[in-house]
């Protein structure tokens, strides 16, 4: 399958420090990309210069060939959940979506729709302020699936999540995935990760470790976390030792 | 359907779009309705205490006592202007703004477009109801200013139009700074505080300030065409009050499309 993201030798540096240091890979439809690291490994860095909103100092990255800002229909080819809480706490949960569709022309009834698919029906006139970081993670995915897009990007969308919440987000993925769709979500954790990624992207201070699969990464040590640990070992006490 | 074959409706999203989604934005939240009632609530107000404590026929002009209350409507939209921009900052609205129009000139015209219209009607609502609450509250035996007469109109339409003016300035000044203590010290700086010290010093310096600009040109009768001892005609200094927006607008523009979300 041809990927739908690109990223090519993506840089990004804060003062000294690289984020994000000439990282390269690719991210394909129809399954499950987990984007692995430990905190402050430049995943989230690296999700905000795929959609455009930091600037790389060198390298790219492409959706479907081109760079996100020149997407024709942004939020119809690209659904992205980067923070709990990106939404004002004075607005309803159902204005919020609605202010998103009307910016694509999204159908109105559509916001009807990721409200039900999400379970937010009862709260949508709300102020999502009011909201628990649940519903908020909620709201966040209903955004992200608004505009039915072909791919998905999740920033530790199951961060603070109850039992029940991680594997709603994980049989929501999988099944989106299924549809065809490329979903590249992010995590520290491995174990996590594992249950619904078919495809494993693990970087350490903004650098590639490995691009691999699950099995392929456990067979490398006794148990997928030691492998995963020994991965990622020298970047953590790298930083440490710098800090 | 599979990403492969997923197809999308022709052309791209446009200004009417983005002005659409700004307006659902700007529209659903509480604060900017009470905001802007405040500001009518409080220019019909003041000019209505202003009109009841005038005695007898005064030689000054009445058309700009009743536009006093206008003066605490302007900050109230440009606080709000500030707001449009940095509590999208403050929660991370911006970035999601920015997701559905990655565009950012775009984004922050779209804003203005739909900020500066919001404004505009207030501020022509605020300036007329000011107007007339003012006749109504001024005593017997003192001749009310007419709609008809020389400058009364200009006065009023463009105290109302200085109101989204200076909103404009604010929302340039939160694209810039970001920050909504910040933006709201510095608006506060360039309309009051400037007013205060530099225009105190300098009568020429003080008529292209905004706080004078507002109060005594546009609010007041006497700048008309032909007008001795304005120091700047009405028209004039509309135009620098816009130019005071749009450079702050056109900053906050370049800031925006430069800068990281």
């Amino acid at each position: 399958m041809r990927p739908v993201i690109q990223v090519r030798q993506l840089t990004k540096r804060y003062g000294a420090t690289a984020a994000v240091d000439q990282l390269s890979f690719d991210v394909r439809p129809g399954m499950v990309t987990g984007f692995l690291g430990p905190n402050g490994s430049g995943k989230s860095t690296t999700m905000r210069l795929i959609l455009g909103l930091d600037r790389a100092d060198a390298g790219h990255a492409r959706i479907g060939g081109r760079p996100y800002r020149d997407l024709r229909w942004p939020l119809r080819e690209v659904g992205a959940l980067l923070e709990a809480r990106a939404f004002h706490p004075g607005r309803p949960a159902r204005a919020h979506l609605a202010a998103l569709a009307a910016g694509n022309a999204i159908p109105r009834a559509r916001v009807q729709e990721v409200l039900a698919l999400t379970g937010l029906e009862q709260v949508a006139g709300k102020r999502a302020g009011t909201f628990s970081l649940g519903m908020a993670q909620r709201l966040g995915i209903a955004a992200a699936l608004l505009g039915d897009p072909g791919v998905l990007l999740l920033d530790e969308p199951v961060n603070g999540l109850d039992p029940e919440g991680i594997r709603w987000i994980r049989d929501l993925l999988r099944s989106l995935a299924a549809e065809g769709r490329a979903v590249l979500v992010s995590s520290h954790l491995i174990s996590e990760t594992a249950l619904m990624a078919d495809h494993l992207v693990v970087i350490g201070r903004g650098r590639l470790l490995a691009d691999t699969t699950a099995a392929e990464l456990a067979a490398r040590a006794s148990t997928l976390e030691e492998a995963f640990l020994q991965l990622t070992g020298a970047s953590t006490e790298y930083r440490a030792a710098r800090s | 359907m599979t990403a492969g074959t997923r197809s999308l409706p022709p052309g791209r999203y446009r200004f009417r779009h983005v002005a659409r989604m700004e307006w659902v934005k700007l529209a659903s939240l509480r604060s900017t309705w009470a905001t802007l009632g405040i500001t009518i609530a409080a220019a019909a107000g003041i000019a209505a205490l202003a009109a009841a404590g005038t005695k007898t026929t005064p030689s000054q002009d009445l058309t700009n006592s009743m536009m006093t209350g206008m003066f605490a409507g302007v900050l109230l939209a440009g606080v709000l202007g500030v707001l449009a921009v940095t509590s999208e900052y403050t929660s991370g609205t911006i970035r999601a703004t920015l997701a559905a129009a990655p565009r950012r000139p775009l984004v922050l015209a779209a804003k203005a477009a739909v900020f500066g219209i919001v404004t505009l009607i207030t501020g022509q609502a605020a300036a007329f109801l000011a107007f007339f609450a003012g006749r109504t509250a001024l005593g017997h035996g003192i001749a009310a200013p007419a709609l008809g007469q020389p400058g009364v109109l200009r006065t009023i339409v463009l105290s109302g139009a200085s109101l989204a003016l200076i909103g404009l300035l604010g929302l340039g000044l939160g694209a810039i700074i970001r920050h909504t203590a910040a933006a709201v010290t510095v608006l506060a700086g360039i309309v009051y505080a400037g007013e205060l010290f530099i225009g105190q010093l300098d009568r020429t310096i003080d008529a292209y300030l905004p706080a004078y600009i507002v109060g005594d040109t546009l609010g007041g009768r006497t700048c008309g065409p032909g007008a001795v001892g304005c120091p700047l005609p009405a028209w004039a200094a509309m135009s620098v009050l816009a130019a005071y927006a749009a450079a702050a607008l056109l900053i906050g523009g370049c800031i925006l499309a430069w800068r990281d979300a």
